[in-house]
């Protein structure tokens, strides 16, 4: 048993250091993006154009990524692309959370009519399919950062409110929560200091998911020219722009490419390895 | 004697259907006084607590009857006295001790909320109250216990921190529901000792919900049979005892396993008594279903 528990403390702690880390890693290169970034992310050199990555015959020492077909260094455009991304990750991400936990919490701890109404609401939100209702979104709110944190806080809150609905009401059935009418506690203070606390840690781990999601989303939007304007640096921008070049300079698509994956990834694990670490039960 | 915790012909149904699951339950528990309310499960016994303090399941519904605490009928009051009425006077100590302590919260928080949000206390006071109690409990080192999380404790020291929870507040009734049911046989008995020492104590009336016949009769001074939601006998223990005048309670008394002889005592109850209990209570079902 405690050989067992062991085993999964640590597995739990390589997840949570190797993912937290490339996220800290990503943090830290995009805020300080100014002083790390080789090069001007929108310079062009025309005749630095095509250059290949370090590891590859004919590159050039000062671009460690190579160069797009406009010359613009890859490296640099990534650590700015960087920013739009966590950006977005971090604002759209937690105001999802927070919308969709609230209610989540309201539905399944008063149940009655607030449940009725927030879980037809929830069912009928997740009738629409999401790619089609961004676009939709965007075409109504014009395109630009606010709008996909919007658009994505819209659409997705749902994944929060069904999952927190049901963790509340699996919580609510516990005896700490009986303990806690009898002692005459009002009901707002037993939801937010009872069930609050231990529904928490699904929220961080649907958070992190959900920062993930949100990465690709931008990603996407900006891959259909729906993001910022066209010539900032975004990851699915310069996905976008690869792929007309991709026989010519596979690493301008490849690069920022592992960068999103990697990315998306690390939210996951890290989501998984906080819950892993902080769940009061496997503890 | 002054009753404080009177039950006047409750019944409980499952919502939507015609079935009880309570039946006309009427019982009186005197301050200072343990009543025992013993049954197989699924009999009731719990659900009565829970009726009385506000924590039935959303699928029970009460149809008739009244509860009395403290002379005041808690049916009557509006939501809010009720909440502070029985969270000031009454207290449970629940069957689960894994269960029922909040797993992301400190023990001490989780004793003082009570008294700091319901009673007003200062912090401080409430703290240090938290720290005696579980002295009063016979917990050694109380300051480490206030500060731990509840998985950090065994099985009977949590049961503890819920009797001192319990107490905590000073009721003046106790609903024990099961108290020693998750625990294993050497601890039981301290248990049992505990909560009847703290009961002396502080003088409270107690509604003891046990299904061990041998738990009665070392706490309780009167107890109630139930069998499917119906009281089938109310005695004082040491007349029970000597003389149990339900049938159902001479087969409930029989069933009872000693020590000294345990595989030739081990009898289940005859199936001509539940029968013949079983038509007692649909001959008063048809009655109330007319009535």
């Amino acid at each position: 048993m405690r050989d067992a528990r062991g085993t999964v403390r640590r597995k739990a702690g390589l997840k949570l250091w190797l993912s937290g880390g490339w996220l800290a890693l990503i943090a830290l290169l995009t805020l300080a993006a100014g002083w790390v970034s080789p090069h001007d992310p929108l310079a062009q050199d025309l005749f630095a154009g095509r250059l290949p990555p370090f590891w590859v015959d004919g590159a050039e020492p000062g671009y460690l990524l190579g160069t797009d077909s406009l010359g613009r260094d890859v490296l640099s455009r990534i650590i700015y692309g960087g920013r739009v991304a966590l950006g977005v990750a971090l604002i759209a991400g937690v105001s999802t959370a927070i919308v969709g936990s609230v209610l989540g919490l309201i539905a399944g701890y008063y149940r009655g009519w607030a449940d009725a109404v927030i879980s037809r609401l929830v069912d009928i939100w997740m009738a629409f399919p999401p790619v089609l209702f961004a676009i939709l979104l965007i075409a109504v709110l014009g395109t630009g950062l606010w709008s996909i944190i919007i658009a994505i806080i819209v659409i997705d809150w749902t994944r929060f409110c069904r999952v927190v609905r049901a963790e509340t009401m699996n919580q609510s059935q516990m005896d700490y929560v009986s303990s806690a009418v009898v002692a005459g506690h009002v009901r707002t203070a037993i939801l937010w200091r009872e069930i609050g606390p231990n529904v928490l840690p699904t929220i961080v781990a649907l958070l992190t998911l959900e920062m993930g999601i949100a990465v690709i989303v931008e990603a996407i939007l900006s891959f259909v020219n729906l993001s910022i304007s066209t010539d900032a640096p975004t990851w699915g921008g310069m996905i976008a722009e690869g792929r007309i070049s991709i026989h010519q300079a596979w690493w301008v698509l490849v690069c920022p490419l592992i960068v999103l994956f990697l990315t998306v990834l690390a939210f996951s694990q890290f989501g998984e390895g906080l819950k892993d670490r902080f769940d009061p039960v496997l503890r | 004697m002054t009753c404080f915790l009177e039950i006047d012909n409750l019944s409980a149904i499952i919502r939507g259907s015609n079935d009880r699951l309570l039946r006309s339950v009427s019982l009186q528990v005197n301050i200072g006084e343990v009543h025992g309310l013993v049954g197989e499960s699924g009999a009731g016994k719990s659900m009565i607590g829970k009726a009385v303090l506000g924590i039935l399941p959303a699928a029970v519904e009460i149809v008739e009857g009244q509860v009395r605490l403290d002379g005041q009928d808690l049916f009557a009051l509006n939501p809010n006295d009720r909440r502070r009425l029985i969270g000031t006077k009454a207290a449970l100590i629940p069957q689960d001790p894994l269960t029922a302590l909040n797993p992301s919260r400190r023990i001490g928080a989780q004793i003082t909320d009570r008294l700091v949000d319901i009673l007003g206390w200062t912090k401080h006071d409430a703290a240090n109250r938290a720290a005696e109690l579980l002295v009063e409990v016979h917990i050694s080192d109380p300051e480490r216990v206030l500060a731990s999380y509840p998985h950090e404790l065994s099985g009977g020291m949590r049961q503890r921190v819920l009797i001192a929870s319990a107490f905590a507040a000073n009721p003046q009734l106790v609903i024990a529901d099961e108290p020693t049911t998750a625990l294993d046989v050497t601890v039981q008995k301290q248990i049992l000792r505990l909560i009847r020492e703290l009961q002396l104590r502080h003088g409270t009336a107690m509604l003891f919900v046990t299904h061990d016949l041998g738990v009665v009769s070392k706490i309780c001074q009167r107890l109630s049979v139930l069998f499917a939601g119906k009281i089938v006998e109310q005695a004082d223990v040491a007349q029970f005892y000597s003389n149990p005048g339900h049938e159902y309670s001479k087969a409930l008394m029989v069933a009872t396993p000693k020590y000294t002889e345990p595989l030739t005592s081990l009898m289940p109850v005859d199936e001509s008594v539940i029968s013949a209990v079983t038509e007692e209570i649909e001959a008063a079902d048809r009655e109330w279903r007319g009535a």
